[in-house]
């Protein structure tokens, strides 16, 4: 099951990476938030996945899957949440201001 | 109860950063609020200082959880000695602020983002749990976004873009590494990483995570073959948020490099910690090339803290205790350097309206007070014997020979010689030369300007005029930096 995963979130990276290098800029938004998913993915998969209960406590269940991993993925998971909307936002006013939401145009001149 | 005293820094700007969300509006009151809650913060952090430097390290397990198991915030002398320098540089921005922002940046809720940069690079100075660490880049992070955005205008609003993408691409890099290092070791806490490393040698697979590890700190700390997306986003917005950038930012990632690789990645030292040497070597020469390239004064300071990384990287792949020495003292005196220097050449943007060197000459007869503040400024980058510079660079130029390093430290000492004649370049060309009519001098601005800067290099000139004062404790963190058992066993308790 692990090498399954593994390969999945390896499949996220590569197309994330590969929309991230794309000119336009709502491509590159989606490839942070493709390498985000892999990167979550990743975590589960590294915190091993035993077929164990879920880690809520009760009497009867004797062997619960590793809790912390998962309070590691909710953690990022907000976090990259909200660095993503911040970039939506940012995108929407850079491509107003600038008149382009090409990367490749939006270059800088040292002294302006 | 005392051991409460680590979590201070973090928790009082966090509060104050809450309040000034609320009056936000008021503008006087706001800017009174965050001078005294920064002079507050910087008068515990003192005590905090002195408390440590007499009783060793503070260490506060959160909620009581016993080490491994909670979050460990570990004060020891290193990271408190940061924490009080990144208050008082804190300190001179916030009084340098409403001079250089204006009235509507201010009002939209500067003070707040402010506060949250210094309590998140205060935690990540103080953290010793590994996603913990993240979770304080991430607050630091999200901080200097919305501060590099502050305005909004065409330039800012097109670097803040490429700033967000390296660093949320680098973030999430760290995310990955710290699962690759949970699925090896089974923990997220320093100490007992640095334990389980220790007990298995690092083997392969550990050196590969270390590498890793590497990368996304030097992304952070603009390092050699990764430090192309600094220098422009770092000038895009105020000066003032200039300042905190580059005396903060690129040292937390330094500093977290010092961690991890004095602590838990220290047994295959002659794989990690001679590429270190080399890239150290490489950032230095292409950074002081970089600062020699331009003509605009900015982007001058900016590219001067590529070889300043550089510098203190060299001190921790020599791997010896005086080299680790020599990076805490550079570090401290850069910290202050750069703050000092980026406020200093936004000055001298704003009073010559241009921030082109060939536009601007002959400012000391307008300014002559703030021309030899940048001239000693300059001195002290440079490191000319009475001033801090001299010392951090005079041990670490000693570790890097007592490794046997020659070439490199041949290397530092020539792109020195670079270093400053970049910054006397802004000296001379913009300060000397013939008198330029068209200025009409602002004297109440320069003097408003230069007062936060004086405060800065007060602080610079004592810290290598008292180097007798200060060398004895450096070179104490530099052994207990050599020495990792000692902070695995004051954090574990055994």
């Amino acid at each position: 099951m692990e090498i399954v995963m593994s390969i999945l979130a390896g499949i996220l990276f590569t197309t994330g990476i590969y929309n991230l290098l794309q000119k336009q800029m709502l491509r590159i938004i989606i490839g942070t938030a493709l390498i985000s998913h892999g990167a979550h993915l990743f975590i589960l998969t590294m915190g091993e996945l035993k077929r164990g209960k879920p880690p809520v406590l009760s009497d009867d269940i004797v062997n619960y899957s590793d809790p912390l991993p998962q309070a590691l993925i909710l953690t990022s998971i907000v976090i990259s949440f909200g660095v993503t909307s911040l970039l939506l936002v940012l995108a929407y006013r850079a491509s107003k201001e600038n008149g382009t939401d090409n990367m490749e145009k939006l270059r800088g001149n040292e002294n302006d | 109860m005392i051991s409460n005293l680590a979590v201070l820094p973090i928790v009082i700007p966090l509060i104050a950063g809450v309040i000034a969300i609320l009056i936000n509006r008021k503008l006087t009151i706001v800017r009174r609020f965050a001078q005294i809650l920064t002079a507050v913060n910087t008068i515990v952090v003192g005590y905090i200082l002195f408390y440590v430097s007499q009783n060793g390290a503070v260490i506060l397990e959160a909620g009581d959880w016993m080490a491994p198991f909670g979050i460990v915030l570990v004060a020891d002398l290193l990271s408190v000695v940061l924490v009080f320098t990144t208050n008082i540089i804190a300190l001179a921005c916030v009084f340098y602020a409403p001079k250089s922002l204006s009235d509507q940046q201010e009002e939209f809720y500067f003070y707040t983002f402010y506060f949250l940069l210094i309590s998140g690079v205060s935690g990540a100075f103080i953290t010793g749990d590994l996603f913990n660490l993240f979770v304080f880049f991430e607050v630091l992070l999200m901080a200097s976004y919305g501060l590099i955005v502050l305005g909004g205008d065409k330039v800012q609003l097109r670097e803040s873009i490429k700033y967000v993408l390296i660093n949320l691409f680098s973030s999430m890099l760290f995310v990955t590494t710290v699962a690759f290092l949970y699925s090896v070791v089974g923990t997220v806490n320093m100490a007992q990483i640095a334990q389980r490393v220790g007990e298995v040698e690092q083997t392969g697979v550990l050196t590969a995570i270390g590498i890793l590890l590497f990368f996304v700190f030097g992304t952070k700390a603009a390092l050699f073959p990764l430090y192309y997306w600094l220098p422009k986003p770092y000038i895009a917005p105020n000066p003032v948020v200039s300042a905190l950038f580059g005396a903060l930012l690129t040292k937390v990632g330094i500093y977290s490099l010092l961690r991890v690789f004095s602590i838990i990645f220290v047994h295959k030292s002659d794989v990690t910690h001679e590429l270190f040497i080399w890239i150290a070597a490489l950032t230095l020469i292409f950074g002081a090339i970089g600062a020699m390239s331009t003509q605009n004064i900015k982007l001058i300071v900016a590219y001067n803290i590529i070889p300043a990384v550089g510098f203190m990287l060299l001190g921790i792949g020599v791997y010896n205790s005086t080299g680790y020495a020599g990076t805490v003292y550079y570090l401290l005196s850069d910290m202050i350097i750069k703050a000092a220097l980026f406020l200093l050449v936004g000055a001298i943007a704003y009073l010559a309206g241009t921030s082109d060197l060939r536009k601007i000459r002959g400012l000391i007869h307008h300014y002559p007070f703030l021309g030899w503040i940048f001239f000693i400024a300059a001195l002290v980058l440079s490191g000319i014997p009475p001033f801090s510079g001299f010392i951090g660079k005079l041990l670490l130029l000693q570790g890097a020979i007592e490794a046997d390093k020659i070439i490199v430290a041949l290397i530092g000492l020539a792109c020195s010689l670079l270093i400053l004649l970049s910054v006397m370049r802004i000296f001379v060309r913009g300060f000397w030369g013939e008198k330029d009519e068209s200025i009409i001098p602002d004297k109440k601005a320069a003097r408003g300007f230069a007062l936060p800067v004086v405060f800065l290099l007060f602080f610079s000139i004592l810290l290598g005029v008292g180097a007798e004062w200060f060398y004895p404790s450096i070179a104490s963190i530099g052994d207990y930096l050599m020495n990792p058992e000692t902070y695995i066993q004051s954090v574990l308790k055994e």
